[in-house]
């Protein structure tokens, strides 16, 4: 069963550098971290401490909010270090590996006779629940409350984009298993959006409720897939996970045992040689990089995630939770004299014809972290609307996030978005709005306020 | 780049804790003209557009320079036209520039210091709106109104009509026609009637400055104007708001660019269309009796409507609220004209008016969205 949904509005961005669909499988690295950063909202209360030895799959934190709420580790070791910040937070939990890679073993669960709430203990006792998120609050999914429905997007539509059919094409089986449980959590509403071209999820995944979706970026976001299949209302949640987490899932429902593997496209115009590498969620980046030649080495912005929602990581760092982009940049602190007056400059990329980029349009460009301007006031209206697929005003949504008007908040559609959506609205914006950062801070002080 | 190194050198007295800290913002703006910042993003989005509020204004006003140009000789033109002597294209364009080139400056060296003064106070930026509202202002006043008062109209508009708001952004009213309406009502005498029109038109014999919706107001027919001058621009009216021609190359600049809104300039020419061709049908008087297309071409109509209505600040900001508005602007400009004798030109009320109305066409638009949502909730829950 399948329907067609064409996004007519969005822009598709074509940065020089997508990953070449090879792939290398990379040995384990010597540390790994769970960066707290990826479980946004989440406060740690600790169950192992510093220098303790860990076992794969064996819990180091839970939710404060809820202790059933497990955190596991990705690799055998011991906890290296606990990095905190200011108010002694914890940023940071960096493990060692043995090169053991020692885990704890699972019954394997006969999930076709049971009930969607033993699937569900099943997950949040073995630590495979931080992979299912929710709207409204782009949150980990909160397992007391009942989905409306699930949601997953198979395609990636941002600049750079990873290739998930390449990724899920030899561990079709096991996706499959994992639907089958997702199935089972949320009866008769997973919805899976996917992307013309995937000729063969199409054809592999007959059996399930897909959309296929048509049109430029943000088309792929699950946000916006949600908006068209089933919008999100007031009081609604929904759950989403991603394609690769689903294969962890059901590879864990069939074996027992958790190994949160995470293929990575390592991407963008500095890079020699993009392409796919198989490792471990939280790997120490120098595992992934040192297999990167880059053009020039210096002044390079490394970012967990796409370049419009990711964050940005240092070349010392961790790779995060979710991301199966590691987009690389160069970083455009340089001065450019007259750079503002139109037609010059034609090699930075304009949605607008004030300059010459768009006769190239076709061809792969070379985009630079450069803010290309100043922050202003909110000037050029109606450019938001032209990037954002979804029937919500953004600009005045954007401004009640601002004012922190929760019932304008909730009749304009917070509850539909998602800072991701507003990656577009970043990048085009004349005045350079952090659009992203005051839709974050407008979900959490909705959260803070309501919950 | 030797520039680079003397401004990183004159920076260090405005830099935090320093001496000229307080000043910051006007040197930021004097370097920011002279280079893109090397500002890189923080948070959000890791790439940005090349777009920036000062390239959107500089398109702006390369979009406005036809229309002056052919202004400052129109301005020549018309009063060389009506003296005795044979004069050269030349000789209108420097009479031209020298009645208008003052009157730019003016503009700019009043407004700017005011939106510096208020930046540095504020410790904001100073924002680059004013480039182009310095020079719409002398490009829509009659050409021999003293310098005086082009000075104190800019002040009201730029402090009442838009700091007294917050700044750029948050005026209600576009600026430049708050400075118009400001000088029409404070000096009416040198604003309106059939002298002024023409440069020295009160002062010299002969020469006399009646606008073609002036003569019609009074019921004259302008007989000696064929349609190719009032579509050219050759004719008296404001100072650059008389080539239809010249606007249209403006509009095309900002409808290729992708800075105005052709939404509201389509629009406004769909309203004034439908109300001139009612007006036709009836034709009771001379200005309704006004071939509409004619309307279309004489007077501010198409000056105001694709570069003072588009102002995205004071303009409706929602898509379907651009269409409502650009059709009422050209609408009112048209009920204007026909039926209030004193104010034979519409546009500029009507595109003010229009300005008070935006929020509201706004909320309506967004009402019926929120609707939308709501509706859509009931008939979950109805179905639940």
């Amino acid at each position: 069963m399948s329907k067609d949904i064409r996004i007519k509005k969005g822009l598709s961005i074509n940065i020089k550098g997508t990953a070449d669909k090879k792939i290398e499988k990379l040995p384990l690295a010597n540390t790994y971290a769970l960066n707290l950063n990826d479980f946004h909202l989440i406060v740690p209360k600790l169950i192992k401490k510093e220098n303790q030895t860990i076992k794969r799959g064996e819990p180091i934190f839970y939710s404060k909010t809820n202790e059933n709420l497990l955190f596991v580790s990705p690799i055998s070791g011991k906890i290296k270090e606990i990095v905190r910040g200011e108010r002694r937070k914890i940023i940071n939990i960096i493990i060692e590996s043995d090169g053991e890679d020692d885990f704890i073993k699972n019954k394997p669960l006969n999930f076709k006779n049971s009930t969607a709430s033993d699937i569900k203990k099943h997950l949040l006792k073995s630590g495979l629940w931080p992979f299912f998120k929710q709207r409204p609050f782009d949150i980990i999914a909160d397992p007391n409350l009942k989905p409306k429905s699930i949601h997953v997007s198979c395609f990636d539509s941002a600049p750079l984009s990873v290739d998930f059919e390449f990724i899920l094409k030899d561990n079709i089986d096991l996706f499959k298993t994992g639907l089958d449980a997702l199935e089972i959590l949320c009866p008769d509403n997973l919805n899976l959006g996917l992307k013309k071209s995937q000729n063969f999820l199409i054809n592999e995944l007959s059996d399930y409720n897909f959309t296929v979706f048509d049109g430029p970026h943000p088309s792929g976001n699950v946000g916006v897939q949600i908006h068209h299949i089933n919008p999100i209302n007031s009081g609604d949640v929904v759950w989403i996970v991603k394609p690769e987490d689903i294969i962890t899932i059901g590879g864990f429902l069939k074996t027992g045992e958790f190994c949160p593997n995470r293929t990575i496209a390592v991407s963008g115009p500095p890079v020699k040689n993009p392409m796919y590498f198989k490792t471990r969620v939280g790997a120490k980046l120098n595992s992934i990089l040192n297999h990167i030649n880059f053009n020039d080495e210096s002044n390079l912005r490394i970012i967990n995630g796409d370049v419009l929602s990711g964050y940005k990581v240092k070349s010392d760092g961790f790779l995060g939770y979710y991301n199966n982009n590691l987009s690389v940049l160069k970083e455009g602190n340089n001065y450019r004299m007259f750079g503002w007056i139109p037609f010059i400059n034609n090699e930075v990329p304009s949605i607008y014809k004030t300059s010459f980029s768009w006769l190239s349009n076709n061809k792969p460009k070379e985009y630079d972290t450069n803010l290309n301007g100043e922050e202003r006031a909110f000037v050029a209206t109606g450019e938001m609307e032209s990037v954002f697929p979804m029937d919500v005003y953004p600009m005045q949504l954007v401004k009640e996030c601002l004012i922190g008007d929760i019932e304008k908040m909730e009749k304009l559609g917070i509850y539909e978005v998602s800072p991701e959506d507003f990656g577009l609205i970043d990048y085009s914006s004349s005045s350079k709005i952090e659009a992203q950062t005051i839709i974050r801070e407008g979900l959490d002080y909705l959260y803070k306020e309501t919950q | 780049m030797k520039i680079r190194n003397i401004l990183d050198e004159l920076k260090k007295p405005f830099e935090k804790g320093q001496k000229l800290e307080k000043l910051y913002p006007a040197f930021d703006a004097f370097e920011t003209f002279l280079f893109v910042p090397n500002h890189t993003s923080k948070t959000g989005a890791h790439i940005r557009d090349a777009i920036d509020l000062k390239r959107v204004m500089i398109t702006v006003i390369i979009a406005l320079l036809p229309a002056l140009f052919y202004g400052i000789y129109n301005t020549g033109y018309q009063y060389l036209v009506q003296l005795p002597e044979s004069f050269t294209t030349v000789d209108a364009i420097i009479h031209g520039s020298y009645k208008i080139i003052p009157m730019i400056a003016v503009s700019y060296i009043v407004g700017l210091s005011i939106e510096f003064l208020f930046a540095i106070l504020r410790g904001h930026q100073v924002n680059e709106g004013y480039l182009v509202t310095g020079l719409l202002i002398p490009m829509i006043m009659p050409v021999d109104i003293p310098l005086w008062m082009v000075g104190v109209s800019v002040a009201f508009a730029v402090v009442i009509g838009k700091e007294a708001f917050g700044g750029t952004g948050m005026n209600i009213l576009n600026p430049a026609l708050t400075a118009r309406a400001f000088a029409f009502f404070a000096y009416p005498t040198y604003m309106s009637g059939n002298q002024v029109w023409v440069s020295e038109a009160s002062n010299v014999d002969g020469v006399s400055g009646e606008t073609i919706l002036g003569m019609l107001a009074a019921g004259n027919s302008p007989g000696q104007y064929s349609v190719m001058e009032m579509f050219v621009g050759s004719i008296p009216g404001s100072i650059a708001e008389t080539s239809t021609l010249m606007v249209l190359i403006g509009a095309i600049i900002l409808i290729y660019t992708g800075i105005g809104s052709w939404r509201i300039m389509l629009g406004g020419i769909i309203g004034a269309a439908i109300t001139g061709i009612l007006f036709n049908l009836w034709g009771a008087n001379a200005l309704m009796s006004f071939n509409w297309m004619n309307h279309l071409i004489v007077g501010g109509f198409a000056f105001g409507i694709v570069f003072m209505a588009t102002d995205p600040v004071s303009a409706s900001q929602t898509v379907k609220g651009k269409w409502i508005y650009g059709i009422l602007v050209g609408i009112l400009c048209i009920l204007i004209r026909v039926f209030n004798p004193a104010y034979p030109e519409g546009v500029m009320l009507a595109i003010l008016l229009m300005n008070v109305f935006a929020p509201t066409i706004d909320h309506y638009v967004i009402e019926s969205n929120v609707k939308k949502r709501e509706k859509r909730l009931i008939n979950q829950l109805k179905t639940a």
